[in-house]
């Protein structure tokens, strides 16, 4: 089981990862042109010039009338994609396999920042219970969502300070890790791939067609 | 149930239509306009919405009612598509009801929420997405549905027809002749510089406006016409209402009309939502990427006049005035800063307010909402004490509006608010403070 996880599993994930990706994000393309008032109004400046906006912390008015929350936001989602790709136990892991490696954080660091991805979750979650707006738009699997993508951070903390069976948490860490992966097409966890494209649209749409401002 | 100010409003046109409807005949029109009408920008609005709640503070009726989640406009959609797409289309009439009340007279699809969304979800056109089934459906708000049907039949929003086209525009360019002895309407012109197209509530009720403007234009001494046939009216409720058929035949026709009198541009009168339907929604329809002769709103064309030094002032306007963004022409445009240097051109006390520019407040009343008429009046008030508290602390005396909809929108608002203010378009302070030169004076 171990050796599956470790091997054949995260090629299985990253695939599904991979293949899904790139059929939703062609997909929607493909569709767009049934739109037919999209693609025509593409343009890379505005498109460029709402992403940058809308990356950056407090790039926005909407961002700066919510400071906590921006940053709060910005940390998870930084964190979030960072730490799985730096951490040392992974770049290891690659190293061994294929022989290639990159700058990996100080385990203290990236034990830091999963505590905080874990934090801003949870957070996440209360906010969802607590905000009668949020909580009024939410459905349970919102919280699987959460969950689902907690789950790695979680799994991978227990590992690092060897609570409970060590091979058993990395076996659940590993998988955990994959259903995350693989999910991330099919779910709203999309919301990913589809930030770039929604995203540019609108910038188009405001610069472009009505020289107006998107931010 | 708790009483609302929307809970016991009588509407023939949502709540007898509504009944009527059988869950096949539902079911097959929602099917059509998620199927075959919407495509890669729906699907993808509806998977990437994250359910962050980010939108709510953008809207002006979430906002004025104490925050209510039904208001945000993530609420909206969740009560309207989310429950279409969730159920297939398997809804009730009384659901279809419910679904025309939020999307025709509680969304003013005035995309301020597309601002505040981090992912850009046009929300707007999710809740239009809404009003399109409706009206597939026929349940639009009566008063709508009436200004829509008076485009099907005489291509203006307020049934007037050609003789009393004709005869208002005549009655006008010789109102105008006692400031201006030269003043002209002229009427097929072909080959004029400019079409001047206004909305059809300025012929019905507000006609001094038209006067206003052949006085701008013999100052500014501007070639310019009016057709004496249909299409001059450049509003379109049709648009709104989510009759996307008659709003191609309306937008189609003012354009042919420009076309046929060999014009340079249309320049159009003081409103934001015809700018739209000419500019962007008209267009769209009819297959053309951006609209065939160049269209200036008058706020630009006021910017040209004054920076130019084509209208020169004699004397600043002195009352303490504000002023309301469009949003069809300010965050629909980008025309903010010109409305601003045109305040200040002619006015001597301006307070800006805040939020501007294209972060101001929409008046509520665009969006076919205040067409929704008398019924929704005060549904429509409740919904935009934001509006009150903002133009309150501006301690303006006078609101400047340049277009139609905020202009009775806020009007409205000042009554049911007790503001003490008074609301004018550019135009009726630019006749008031422009210089006529000598030889106009006749």
């Amino acid at each position: 089981m171990y050796e599956f996880s470790r091997g054949p599993l995260v090629w299985i994930a990253f695939a599904i990862l991979f293949v899904g990706s790139v059929y939703r994000i062609v997909s929607a393309i493909v569709l767009a042109r049934k739109d037919k008032v999209v693609l025509p109004y593409m343009k890379w400046k505005f498109s460029l010039r709402s992403l940058f906006h809308w990356s950056l912390p407090f790039g926005s008015h909407n961002m700066r009338i919510r400071p906590a929350f921006t940053v709060l936001s910005f940390l998870f989602h930084g964190c979030l994609l960072l730490t799985p790709l730096l951490t040392l136990g992974h770049v290891a892991l690659v190293r061994e396999s294929w022989g290639i490696s990159w700058w990996s954080l100080p385990d203290g660091l990236s034990t830091m920042m999963t505590i905080l991805v874990i934090i801003v979750g949870v957070f996440f979650v209360l906010r969802r219970i607590a905000d009668p707006t949020v909580r009024f738009v939410t459905s349970y699997l919102d919280f699987v969502l959460v969950i689902l993508v907690l789950a790695p951070f979680v799994t991978g903390l227990m590992a690092y300070y060897q609570v409970g069976n060590y091979e058993t948490v990395m076996i659940v860490h590993m998988w955990a890790g994959a259903i995350w992966l693989a999910m991330i097409p099919f779910t709203r966890i999309a919301h990913m791939l589809f930030f770039p494209l929604t995203r540019a649209y609108m910038g188009c749409e405001f610069g472009h067609v009505r020289s107006a401002r998107d931010w | 149930m708790k009483e609302t100010p929307e809970s016991k409003v009588v509407d023939p046109g949502i709540d007898e239509t509504s009944r009527r409807l059988t869950p096949e005949k539902i079911q097959r029109v929602v099917k059509h306009v998620l199927n075959k009408e919407t495509a890669s920008r729906l699907q993808v609005y509806l998977d990437t919405c994250v359910r962050c709640g980010l939108c709510a503070e953008a809207c002006h009726t979430y906002l004025s009612r104490d925050k209510d989640p039904n208001f945000s406009p993530v609420g909206k959609v969740k009560a309207t598509l989310w429950e279409l797409v969730k159920r297939d289309g398997k809804v009730d009439g009384e659901f279809v009801r419910n679904m025309a009340r939020i999307a025709f007279t509680e969304c003013s699809v005035c995309r301020r929420c597309s601002m505040y969304c981090p992912f850009g979800i046009d929300i707007a056109y999710l809740l239009l997405t809404v009003r399109r089934i409706c009206s597939l459906l026929g349940v639009v708000p009566l008063y709508l549905q009436d200004t829509t049907n008076s485009h099907a039949a005489t291509q203006n929003q307020m049934w007037v027809q050609q003789d009393e086209w004709i005869d208002t525009l005549q009655w006008q360019e010789e109102e105008s002749q006692f400031e201006i002895p030269s003043c002209r309407i002229p009427l097929e012109k072909e080959g004029a510089d400019v079409m001047y197209s206004v909305i059809a509530p300025e012929p019905k009720i507000l006609a001094q406006l038209l006067g206003n403007m052949a006085q701008i234009f013999a100052v500014a001494g501007e070639n310019w016409t009016m057709p004496a046939t249909d299409g001059w009216d450049n509003s379109n409720m049709a648009m709104y209402s989510g009759d996307f058929e008659i709003m191609g035949r309306v937008e189609r026709l003012h354009w042919e009309t420009a076309a046929r009198l060999r014009v340079k541009k249309i320049v159009m009168g003081e409103c934001g939502h015809a700018f739209r339907g000419a500019v962007y929604d008209g267009p769209r329809w009819l297959g053309w990427q951006f609209p065939p002769i160049p269209m200036v709103h008058a706020i630009e064309y006021y910017y040209d006049l004054l920076s130019s030094g084509r209208i020169k002032v004699r004397e600043k306007y002195k009352e303490h005035v504000t002023i309301q963004d469009p949003c069809n022409t300010v965050r629909g445009r980008g025309l903010g800063d010109k409305l601003r240097y045109v305040v200040n051109a002619l006015c001597e006390n301006f307070t800006d307010v805040t939020p501007k520019q294209e972060h101001n407040y929409c008046c509520a009343a665009g969006g076919g909402v205040i067409n929704c008429g008398p019924p929704w009046k005060r549904s429509r008030m409740v919904s935009n004490r934001v509006k009150a508290e903002q133009l309150a602390a501006t301690g303006a005396d006078i609101v400047i509006t340049p277009c139609h909809n905020c202009h009775s929108g806020i009007e409205d608002i000042i009554g049911h608010y007790d503001l003490g203010m008074h609301v004018k378009f550019i135009s009726e302070i630019m006749v008031e403070v422009m210089e006529v030169p000598e030889h106009l004076k006749g």
